[in-house]
């Protein structure tokens, strides 16, 4: 188990980790989820020892490792971009930490052969480096980290500088992979659907900051915080600002009313929020709420359709299941459930919150 | 802006013994938006350098606008590039890497003006115009690098490899979208080079397919989803690909799993490699009727969830919405109007179901 005791990281004015603690379980993949600067790489180099917190504690096991040498851990890490032995062969770079081990020859040539085979290396095992295409080589670099069996791996974006289709191919395949190693991993993405495709926890971070530690699924599914719904969003968040007066919803810069009520909220500001694949063109009950604007540019993907409109001077998007196209300028509705709207207080705290039953 | 016209065109590096790309004949329009779409090392780069002059081609001819530019120079062709990585003046301001291509060329003063103040409210930039490029963040760098691209409109051609991919999920929404418009706009020749599916089928009306050098489909975004013709176009588009089932041809049916499925059209018998070729899109699961499927994974991607399984030792993944209850013990549907049947790798003829 790895633990972080309100870590935090300083460099000058600037806060790079921001009273981070986090408790991650062997076997368990832990996503770090954000944009760039996030943080992702700040608390991973800390998790590895190359960078001392300013303050606060990492345990690993229950055992301190702030003081443990990076050489004296049992680490593997991946990063975004390939690192090899360039003079070695395939196999001696997969090989080279049982070789450091001091493994017996049979048992390598075995498990090397295990590994290039999950990673589709089989063929190459007897090529150099600079030989193989960008993705062979990451593929390499991720075969090494694999058979070291270290207690923490922690990969930055290894796909990152991969093929679309490797990509899914791998991202499909590395949950079983991951299991099978028993270590503490930690997994950092920028993209939500490659956390979504991956599954088991993710840590969404957003400027230093932990805004949500929790099962991948929970987390996008009931985000604590608009900024935790925003991370968790591809294609991005829909949001509009509105104004709660007794129960009743209005769009702020229009003050036009939206369809439904609610209870239970206190009069003030709020973020309505929902995600682009929730908006329909039709209209499914009678609590849907309605919304309006002028479209922008339509994206056809050949099975989808990304609809860009301008909703009361918010930059949205409609996700359509089939080709449609809109005209630019024209003027677009969609409906919405009650149900998938999400609502976040003037603090970006989600709100819990019922439509009033009309009637 | 030019047309472009690839006339048996074919490369071989001198000292390779295969092709990097195998001949193709290829008739571009002015004022389109095309993609080369595939894996690294299909050839889609060293397609884009042949056609900015970066590289001669050992065979065939590259014409703009029927004029014959093959042993013209980048420069002599008058093109717009845009790299993967920031080609930007570190020590100048944004608004000076942006009015700098126009400068080369002996604008007007007054005309740089415009079109710079256009770029910058283009990329959303207009803040950072005195600020030194030095000072700004990689994304924002890669903005000005795609807003050179765009501010001369003297250009024969736009050409873009892999712009987007060193840019946040977020941002890439928001550029990809933006140089739609511009295209939409002001309608330049525009060749994006990309593995990147979502982008390639959302900018181009025609997306060119490669495979080991080879064009293997030329298409619209709706084709390429629809009718494939290749199984590895049915695979490389969508997510997940197409499911390519092997089966038996008896006359006007195809035989999968013990399974008759009516063809269009009535297959002669051959020693051909037939398959089946099904979207995820297009496979229902039933409790009831169908063909029962062996399931092998689960996974919920918030949007949808994947169902992986396998029918006699074929893999197949069908597609879920969310919040719809997957059965127990499924069966499979296929929508008969969106099966496409291959010999060989190869769609034949129109399919079945036609549309």
């Amino acid at each position: 188990m790895l633990e972080l005791r309100n870590i935090t990281r300083h460099q000058g004015e600037e806060v790079f980790l921001d009273d981070i603690s986090l408790s991650m379980r062997r076997g368990d993949l832990n996503i770090l989820l954000g944009p760039t600067l996030a943080g992702k790489t700040s608390l991973m180099r800390i998790m590895a020892g190359l960078d001392k917190p300013d303050s606060g504690e990492l345990l690993f096991d229950g055992v301190s490792v702030l003081g443990v040498a990076v050489q004296k851990r049992n680490l593997a890490m991946v990063y975004q971009q390939f690192i090899n032995y360039p003079s070695m062969t395939v196999f001696e770079n997969i090989a080279s930490p049982l070789r450091v081990a001091r493994i017996e020859k049979s048992q390598i040539a075995r498990q090397v052969a295990e590994v290039a085979e999950l990673l589709q290396l089989t063929g190459m095992l007897d090529r150099t480096p600079d030989t193989l295409s960008g993705g062979q080589q990451q593929r390499v670099a991720l075969a090494r980290a694999l058979i070291k069996k270290a207690d923490l791996v922690l990969l930055d974006e290894p796909l990152a500088n991969l093929d679309y289709k490797l990509r899914e191919e791998l991202r499909a395949e590395l949950p079983a992979l991951f299991a099978a190693m028993g270590a503490v991993l930690v997994y950092a993405t920028t993209e939500p659907n490659e956390a979504l495709v991956l599954g088991g926890n993710s840590v969404c971070l957003h400027k230093g900051r932990v805004e949500q530690f929790g099962p991948t699924l929970d987390s996008y599914r009931m985000p604590v915080s608009l900024r935790s719904a925003e991370i968790f969003s591809d294609p991005p968040l829909n949001s509009v600002n509105v104004e709660c007066v007794a129960g009743h919803l209005a769009f702020v810069s229009s003050h036009q009313k939206i369809g439904f009520n609610i209870v239970q909220i206190p009069d003030g500001s709020y973020t309505l929020a929902v995600r682009p694949h929730h908006l329909s063109l039709e209209r499914v009950t009678s609590d849907d709420m309605e919304v309006e604007g002028s479209v922008s540019v339509t994206e056809l993907t050949g099975s989808e359709t990304f609809v860009h409109f301008s909703m009361e001077g918010n930059p949205w998007v409609a996700l359509l299941h089939d080709m449609q196209e809109f005209s630019v300028g024209s003027t677009v509705r969609f409906y919405l459930k009650p149900q998938n709207l999400f609502l976040f207080d003037s603090n970006n705290a989600l709100v819990e919150w019922q439509p009033a039953i009309k009637g | 802006m030019a047309s472009i016209q690839l006339q048996s065109l074919a490369h071989r590096y001198s000292s390779a013994p295969d092709y990097a790309l195998r001949s193709m004949q290829q008739n571009w329009n002015d004022g389109g938006a095309y993609a080369l779409l595939g894996p690294s090392g299909c050839g889609k780069t060293t397609l884009l350098n042949i056609i900015s002059g970066l590289l001669r081609p050992s065979e065939g001819r590259v014409l703009f606008d029927d004029i014959d530019v093959t042993d013209f120079t980048t420069e002599q062709r008058n093109i717009a590039q845009v790299f993967q990585f920031p080609v930007v003046y570190d020590t100048m301001t944004v608004a000076d890497n942006l009015a700098f291509p126009l400068r080369n060329r002996g604008i007007a003063k007054n005309e740089i003006e415009k079109r710079v103040a256009d770029t910058l409210q283009m990329l959303d930039l207009q803040e950072r115009a005195n600020d030194r490029a030095r000072s700004l963040s990689a994304d924002d760098k890669q903005k000005i690098s795609l807003g050179r691209g765009l501010v001369r409109t003297d250009v024969q051609a736009i050409l873009f490899d892999e712009p987007l991919t060193v840019i946040d999920p977020h941002l890439k929404w928001q550029l990809r979208t933006e140089l739609k418009k511009i295209h939409q706009r002001f309608q330049h020749t525009m060749i994006y080079v990309t593995h990147d599916q979502t982008e390639a089928l959302t900018f181009a009306d025609q997306v060119i397919v490669m495979y080991e050098g080879a064009v293997v489909q030329v298409g619209t975004p709706q084709q390429l989803f629809e009718t494939p013709e290749h199984t590895f176009v049915g695979k490389f588009i969508g997510s997940p690909g197409m499911n390519v089932l092997p089966c038996e041809i008896d006359g006007s049916e195809a035989i999968f799993a013990g399974k008759r499925i009516s063809l269009d059209r009535t297959i002669e018998n051959s020693t051909a490699r037939f398959e089946l070729g099904i979207r995820p899109e297009h496979i229902k699961l039933s409790s009831r009727d169908g063909m029962p499927l062996t399931v092998t994974a689960v996974e919920d991607v918030g949007r949808h969830v994947i169902v992986r399984g396998e029918i006699s030792g074929a893999q197949l993944n069908a597609l879920v919405e969310s919040g719809v209850a997957i059965p127990a013990n499924p069966s499979v549907i296929f929508d008969s109007s969106h099966i496409n049947l291959y010999a060989n790798g190869y769609r034949v003829g129109s399919g079945m179901g036609a549309r």
